[in-house]
């Protein structure tokens, strides 16, 4: 356990310190969002249909370019062979570099879709369910997101492989955590959506940490 | 089964079984199409158009059954450490891979007449779509690395992670209420479809399925030839032309030794 605290400790301070990280993921969501109005057109009533949609997409890809940097520098600098031969599991390192990283991207976009949800025009009934949602979501979206960040390791042109990899995983994410909002906005309990994104948490919370484990010792090998 | 891990001992088994295998595979697709295009009658319907399925549902079966043996390909890879096994995953992508485009392509093809859409987001073709896109995240990271050893492996890996799509292709139509037909061949009663029409299709599975492995065999065949040639040429046994024939004998044998004992 303190080995998990250390690490969480030391990626959240090297996030806090070169601070442009996070500010950078919610700056893409939020240019990404408001791009779609520019498409789309400014009718209110169209952009209120689609806003859950575009407010999960731009997430989405959000928290998909900002997984570089949970393993690269570390992969380049030589930490992560000695986090693989440290006696604590990997396993638990990674869970502390995945919760650093949901921290640190996840949470700030949870912050900012409201935002961009008024922005939208989305009714009012639908922010609650759209912050629960994205509070079920973004962590598992960072815990399958580590498996592909993870694969890419020591890869030629690893950006853009990694969104072929992490994309489709993220599909189910997309369709139950849009469901949900939808759902609230008709008026519709959005609770069996909701429990859906739980369970696609507990999954990969379950899941996802040995398949990342697994892959980076196959990058030290 | 690991003794048939050994590339040499695998090159000796298939040997005599890739031209009767052929010759089936042959036999079964010709006779599936005459059934199929010609001796099958035509749905009161449908019309015509009905015999689209006997490509369409042959090769989404296809789809699912090359990914669902890629993965245990892969699994076979992280456990035991067989090369075949690494070799037979990355031999069938491309199989699986253009199976799923032509499930997705004659699919629309049908849906255009019988739907009156080319393409609708129904859970079965989102899922099916999803597979195709596996399968090229599977091929573009297997080739993404100068050493092909760690592109198998973390290949191996993401099939296995993808893996998770296959019950839901599979179920989709029973899960969520779709356009997509549900199951009416694999299911608890029988299956639902007219005996007049399941002869081609049994025959067209049978053969698309029989094609597979003879492509697979191929490809395997391929693959250990060209990593012995590779050896060779690392060895310059080849570039010498002062090397005696028999020598060059000795060099081929003992580049298939050394691969045997890998």
């Amino acid at each position: 356990m303190n080995g998990f605290l250390a690490i969480l400790q030391r990626d959240l301070r090297l996030a806090l310190r070169q601070g442009a990280d996070s500010v950078m993921v919610v700056a893409f969501f939020i240019v990404t969002t408001t791009l779609f109005p520019f498409g789309v057109g400014p009718e209110v009533n169209i952009l209120a249909r689609i806003a859950s949609g575009v407010i999960w997409v731009s997430a989405l890809l959000a928290a998909m370019l900002s997984l570089e940097r949970v393993f690269q520098a570390d992969y380049e600098d030589g930490t992560l062979e000695l986090l693989t031969l440290s006696p604590v599991s990997l396993e638990l390192l990674i869970l502390g570099k995945v919760l650093a990283h949901w921290l640190t991207t996840g949470l700030p976009l949870i912050i900012a879709a409201p935002l961009m949800a008024v922005m939208l025009n989305m009714d009012q009934d639908g922010f609650v369910t759209l912050m629960v949602a994205m509070l079920l979501g973004t962590p598992a979206l960072s815990l399958i997101g580590a498996i592909g960040a993870a694969l890419i390791l020591g890869a030629r042109r690893g950006g853009v492989l990694v969104s072929l990899l992490v994309l489709p995983l993220y599909i189910p994410v997309l369709i139950f955590g849009a469901g949900a909002v939808e759902a609230a906005l008709l008026g519709i309990s959005a609770t069996a959506q909701l429990q859906i994104m739980a369970a696609i948490l507990l999954l990969a919370l379950a899941a996802a940490p040995f398949a990342t484990a697994h892959a980076v010792r196959q990058a030290m090998e | 089964m690991h003794r048939f891990a050994k590339p040499s001992v695998f090159l000796k088994f298939t040997a005599p079984i890739l031209p009767w295998l052929s010759a089936l595979t042959v036999i079964l697709i010709a006779a599936g199409l005459y059934f199929s295009l010609i001796g099958s009658p035509v749905d009161y319907q449908q019309g015509h158009t009905v015999r689209i399925m006997y490509i369409h549902v042959p090769a989404a079966w296809m789809g699912l059954f090359c990914y669902v043996g890629m993965a245990i390909c892969g699994a076979m890879s992280l456990i035991w450490k067989h090369p075949l096994a690494d070799i037979c995953a990355r031999a069938t992508a491309p199989v699986g891979a253009t199976f799923t485009a032509l499930c997705l392509i004659t699919g629309s093809l049908w849906g255009e007449p019988m739907w009156g859409t080319w393409w609708v987001w129904d859970a079965r073709l989102t899922s099916m779509l999803i597979l195709l896109f596996l399968y090229l995240g599977y091929m573009a990271l297997v080739n993404a690395f100068d050493d092909p050893e760690r592109g198998s492996k973390a290949g191996s890996a993401l099939a296995l992670v993808g893996a998770v799509n296959v019950p839901i292709v599979k179920f989709s139509v029973d899960w969520w209420n779709t356009l997509h037909q549900p199951a009416s061949i694999v299911r608890m009663d029988g299956p639902a479809v007219d005996p007049s029409m399941q002869l081609p299709l049994a025959l067209m599975i049978l053969g698309f399925t029989c094609y597979y492995f003879v492509v697979l065999i191929l490809r395997v065949r391929l693959e250990l030839n060209e990593r012995r040639i590779r050896a060779l040429h690392l060895s310059g046994m080849f570039e010498d032309p002062e090397t005696p024939a028999s020598a060059k004998e000795q060099a081929y044998e003992a580049g298939h030794n050394a691969e045997a004992k890998q």
